[in-house]
């Protein structure tokens, strides 16, 4: 459930498809030709060797991950990724703080967000919430609502530290510290 | 200029910015295959005159969060809050035209509830763009009292109107700024505004700000600079 997509549960990926959710996605620029920012497609599943929350997963209470953590389910609470990339899937409709070094969101998200470095909001996001970044990416058709302050520190500006191979798939550094609810 | 007692309508300075030209496509058109329409803005520019220089200011930005405007705002040192009020209006009272549910006062009250709704939180400027004109009636002087009070004494808001009288439908725009005295406007299509606001009308409807300062046109959008 925590660890790597399961084949029943998400379609099969076409060879060549991009899988990085998180890749750089250049900022739209002002004199943008159309409301479809050509960048690359978002991707709708998690990327392999990353632990996935999916989509039929209830979750109440608080999430810490020490590795990248995709989230397609349901979460009220808190999500934190320190120092890790944190993407809120397409699905997902989170009712949370959250806290992570990147953030990318494909989803809805209620609640305040700080991404150390970055936070990129996709076409079709919905987040309402302060946010609280180094850097911000949004697309056109995103809707966001509540205040931006851009973190002018060092802090904010170091490189990201690469997370570290994950050993084993049950070894799931993922830890959630309440009940979960899988619906069927 | 301003001055702190003037409450008149001014169009001597507006001449002046009129003759420096509107640059406006001739494909600008209200459905969203258009491309963006660059046009030159009077009131953008004294907008951001007034806070030249300064630095960490809460600026609040009602078309929406656009990468255009968090990068130009940010840029300068400010924190910028973004809403789309016009998506807003859409989600609480049911997509465009939707009036009749606006003068419902429960409806009414949830809106106010839920948006705006900042219990210690001041704004040092505020784009206003044309979100006002697609407020019914009613719910437009409770709104400019919300704003009134969101707004920190000697704050500047930019406020535009159509000019049209017949209240029929005009296209909408997603502002985006270019630069300091340039816009983009991206079509989104067309909306019928709730009513038309006159110079007197938009006077009155500030009558509880310091000021308020016209910008003449040549297009179809009156620009308005409104002093806290």
């Amino acid at each position: 459930m925590w660890n790597k997509k399961r084949d029943d549960e998400y379609t099969p990926k076409p060879a060549g498809q991009p899988v990085h959710p998180a890749q750089d996605v250049k900022p739209e620029p002002a004199s943008y030709a159309s409301t479809s920012a050509p960048v690359k497609a978002p991707a709708a599943e998690p990327p392999r060797g990353v632990a996935a929350i999916g989509k039929s997963v209830i979750i109440k209470g608080n999430i810490l991950s020490r590795e990248d953590l995709w989230l397609d389910g349901e979460v009220e609470g808190t999500v934190e990724v320190p120092e890790h990339r944190l993407t809120i899937g397409p699905h997902a409709k989170l009712n949370a703080g959250i806290r992570a070094r990147e953030v990318i969101v494909l989803g809805g998200v209620n609640g305040d967000v700080e991404a150390m470095e970055k936070i990129d909001i996709r076409k079709d996001a919905k987040l309402v919430g302060n946010i609280k970044t180094g850097g911000i990416i949004i697309e056109d058709g995103a809707y966001f609502k509540g205040s931006i302050d851009i973190i002018r520190s060092q802090e904010a500006a170091k490189p990201a530290v690469q997370p570290r191979p994950k050993e084993q798939p049950t070894a799931t550094p993922v830890a959630a510290a309440v009940a979960v609810e899988q619906k069927r | 200029m301003f001055t702190d007692r003037w409450k008149r309508s001014e169009t001597a300075d507006a001449r002046s910015h009129a003759a420096s030209a509107i640059e406006t496509s001739a494909h600008r058109n209200s459905d969203n295959s258009a491309s963006p329409t660059k046009r030159r803005s009077s009131g953008l520019e004294q907008f951001f005159t007034h806070i030249r220089g300064e630095e960490n200011l809460d600026l609040l930005d009602f078309s929406g969060a656009s990468q255009a405007n968090i990068e130009f705002i940010t840029s300068m040192g400010h924190r910028l809050y973004s809403e789309d009020l016009i998506a807003t209006l859409d989600f609480a009272f049911g997509g465009p035209d939707n009036y009749g549910k606006q003068l419902d006062p429960v409806h009414q009250q949830a809106f106010l509830a839920q948006n705006l709704n900042f219990k210690t939180r001041q704004f040092d400027g505020a784009l206003l763009w044309d979100a006002l004109e697609f407020l019914a009636p009613p719910l437009l002087p409770p709104m400019v009292d919300r704003l009134r009070d969101i707004m920190k004494p000697g704050a500047y808001m930019l406020a535009l109107f159509h000019t049209e009288e017949r209240c029929e439908a005009v296209p909408t725009w997603h502002y985006r700024i270019a630069n300091g005295n340039t816009l983009l406007l991206a079509p989104r299509g067309s909306r019928r505004p709730a009513q038309h606001f006159s110079n007197r009308a938009v006077e009155k409807l500030f009558q509880d700000f310091d000021n308020v300062k016209f910008f003449l046109t040549r297009d179809s959008l009156r620009e308005v600079i409104v002093k806290r």
